[in-house]
């Protein structure tokens, strides 16, 4: 379970976990162990880390194809999420949508979504939502680069900022849509410029700086929370693994991923903390070992989790009518 | 009892919906200044400019914030102007709206429903004259719905927007004006039960929509000839109403299937294959169908006339298996 407090080193042990069951479901997945395509989050976890903070447990969000960051960060439950990487009967979504479509709703986790930029309206909606209901909940929308190129970003924008709605537009600016680099898909190079165009404010940070993107977010919250609008926030960061398990990325180099990996978000937040006498080896140790030993379990959870009943494949499309098997 | 017309019925059903409830709200396109064919006149006067939301013209934000909006406790009723530009966002129709709660392994609700107007004889040409049914039938996790009548879519939008699913509800424009009575009181119909418009012993003609007073014309003729048509209004499209067109193909044998929409791909070819499976037994002659020509809808009434089926292509069609 990540904490939402908002000490670095709080933030960095987030980021540990997010890394560490990464690392483990990838693992598991080249072993055969678990079913179809996997989007790895590795590299971006200061963005979900330090915009989860920022939120509170009632706050809204909807998360992408490459979303596990995002639900651990809100505080998802390790042993669901794994189980439903594995499509058994007790995963978050009894099996039936797996890596891309992870939801939580008592977490206000609106879904991770199998369609770029799919999530960007329906964030937006919980917004308005919260302002009609009177509330001072918060939602925000993740979204790779890749997903401003829709035309949902832009019809969802331009609504949210005339509705002045609790919005947060999270861009994680990973420097490629699919196998597009961004100069290739895009001719601006700051993403947050777009929020000129629709009359909200827009900040770019270092993605890869847990405390930059936190700081940025925590400005963004409070004012969405206190009837400001929303806001468009790019982080800039990097996609390590390719856009899938298996994506042979003929379309940039391996010098390219390696000088990223030098900015890699856990070590210039570990630096941080040594810096500021705030963590040591131990220290480090223990909180990767306790990290671990939680992602253990959880795997243990799911490896021993039931398989759905093939039957339960007809409940659940509707609140009242079952379908038929035939 | 008073008489209303069909767009009234809608304004008067969404009034009643908003009174009794303050989760439901409505927004689209004008429909702050009453909608461009008037359904929702009134309405922001009475309930404020926050629950009768004006948009621009973005499909694709109206149906996905009414999702977000759905799923997280409010009950949104979205207007699509022309049932053609759902085209626009059929993103958040089909893989957003309609997979949310199974995606989800059931824990979302997802209470929305799409107004959506309907439909041809208009002089409006392709890309505002289209019956759009079978996109979302064929999509699981849409109900569909569409009504003929005053009362019958003052009801259905009231059940609609009670029920805790996504509701497409099909609105014919060609029906806007017409007058009929509506009760006093108001009651949700049913969503899945078909409604018997003219009870009859010789053939089964099961439609809906805008076909449905063209397919009652056509049994008033036909009665003049000895041919007694047992006329069902399915009303919802799906789930739709089985034993309600088995029961009364068993005591006609025979059945025809009408809509607007083009014959190829319709509905109405399930209902036929339906019916052979589960009651091959029961008929005497083979399910007619009949539906649009199987072009897009064209401009000129002369055109759109000779495209739409209309009354006679229904005589034509009880006539040739009676």
């Amino acid at each position: 379970m990540v904490t939402t407090s908002t000490g670095l080193r709080d933030l960095y042990r987030s980021m540990v976990l997010i890394r560490e069951a990464e690392e483990t479901l990838l693992r598991l997945f080249s072993q055969n162990r678990m079913p179809g395509f996997i989007h790895s989050y590795i590299g971006e976890e200061a963005t979900a880390v330090g915009v989860c903070a920022a939120l509170r447990l009632d706050d809204y969000l909807t998360s992408t194809h490459r979303g596990h960051g995002h639900i651990l960060a809100k505080g998802g439950d390790l042993s669901r999420f794994f189980a439903e990487l594995y499509g058994k009967a007790t995963g978050y979504c009894k099996g039936k949508g797996g890596s891309m479509h992870v939801a939580d709703l008592d977490l206000g986790i609106l879904g991770a979504n199998g369609v770029v930029g799919g999530g960007i309206a329906i964030a937006a909606g919980a917004a308005l939502s919260a302002q009609l209901r009177g509330t001072d909940q918060v939602a925000v929308s993740f979204m790779g680069d890749g997903a401003t190129d829709i035309g949902a970003f832009h019809e969802s924008l331009n609504l949210a900022a005339i509705w002045d709605l609790p919005v947060l537009f999270v861009v994680e600016n990973n420097g490629y849509a699919d196998f597009i680099a961004q100069r290739d898909h895009q001719r601006i190079e700051q993403i947050s410029r777009r929020a000129d165009a629709y009359g909200m404010e827009g900040a770019t940070v270092d993605g890869n700086d847990v405390e930059a993107v936190h700081e940025a977010a925590r400005v963004a919250v409070e004012q969405a929370r206190g009837g400001g609008g929303p806001t468009l926030l790019e982080c800039v960061t990097y996609r390590w693994r390719g856009h899938f398990e298996g994506d042979p990325q003929p379309y940039r180099s391996q010098d390219e991923v390696a000088s990223w990996k030098l900015r890699d978000p856990l070590l210039v937040a570990e630096r941080r903390l040594r810096d500021r006498s705030e963590l040591d080896d131990g220290a480090r140790d223990a909180i990767r070992a306790a990290v671990c030993a939680e992602i253990e379990e959880a795997v243990a959870f799911a490896e021993a989790a039931p398989n759905p009943e093939p039957m339960s494949a007809l409940e659940d499309v509707f609140t009242d009518v079952v379908e038929e098997a035939r | 009892m008073s008489e209303l017309s069909y767009a009234k019925a809608i304004t008067l059903g969404l009034r009643e919906a908003m009174a009794e409830e303050p989760a439901v709200f409505c927004l689209g396109e004008d429909v702050g200044y009453g909608g461009a064919y008037g359904a929702t006149q009134g309405l922001r006067d009475e309930f404020g400019a926050a629950r009768v939301r004006d948009t621009p013209i973005s499909e694709s934000a109206i149906v996905g914030f009414s999702v977000g909006a759905a799923v997280t406790g409010l009950r949104p009723v979205a207007e699509i102007m022309h049932m053609d530009f759902i085209a626009c966002a059929m993103d958040q129709v089909a893989n957003q709206a309609a997979k949310l709660r199974y995606m989800f392994g059931g824990k979302a609700r997802v209470p929305m429903v799409i107004r959506a107007g309907t439909g041809g004889w208009l002089n409006a040409a392709a890309q505002h004259s289209q019956s759009l049914e079978a996109w979302f039938i064929h999509t699981p996790g849409l109900k569909v719905a569409t009504a003929a009548a005053p009362a019958d879519i003052r009801a259905l939008l009231r059940a609609a927007i009670h029920d805790d699913n996504p509701v497409i509800v099909m609105e014919p424009l060609s029906l806007y004006e017409i007058r009929d009575e509506v009760p006093d009181v108001a009651d949700d119909l049913v969503l899945g039960r078909a409604i018997r418009k003219r009870p009859g012993s010789d053939v089964t003609v099961v439609t809906w929509g805008a076909m449905v007073p063209r397919c009652l014309a056509a049994a008033d003729t036909l009665a003049s000839e000895e041919v007694s048509c047992d006329v069902l209004d399915l009303v919802t499209l799906y789930p739709w109403d089985v034993d309600a067109v088995l029961e009364s193909v068993a005591r006609t044998s025979r059945l025809v299937v009408v809509h607007q929409a083009a014959r190829r791909g319709g509905f109405g070819a399930e209902i036929a294959a339906t019916v052979s499976e589960r009651g091959f037994d029961l008929l005497d002659a083979p399910v007619a169908r009949v539906g649009g020509l199987n072009v897009p809808v064209p401009f000129s009434p002369v055109l759109e006339n000779f495209v739409l089926p209309d009354a006679d292509d229904v005589m034509a069609a009880v006539r040739s298996i009676a």
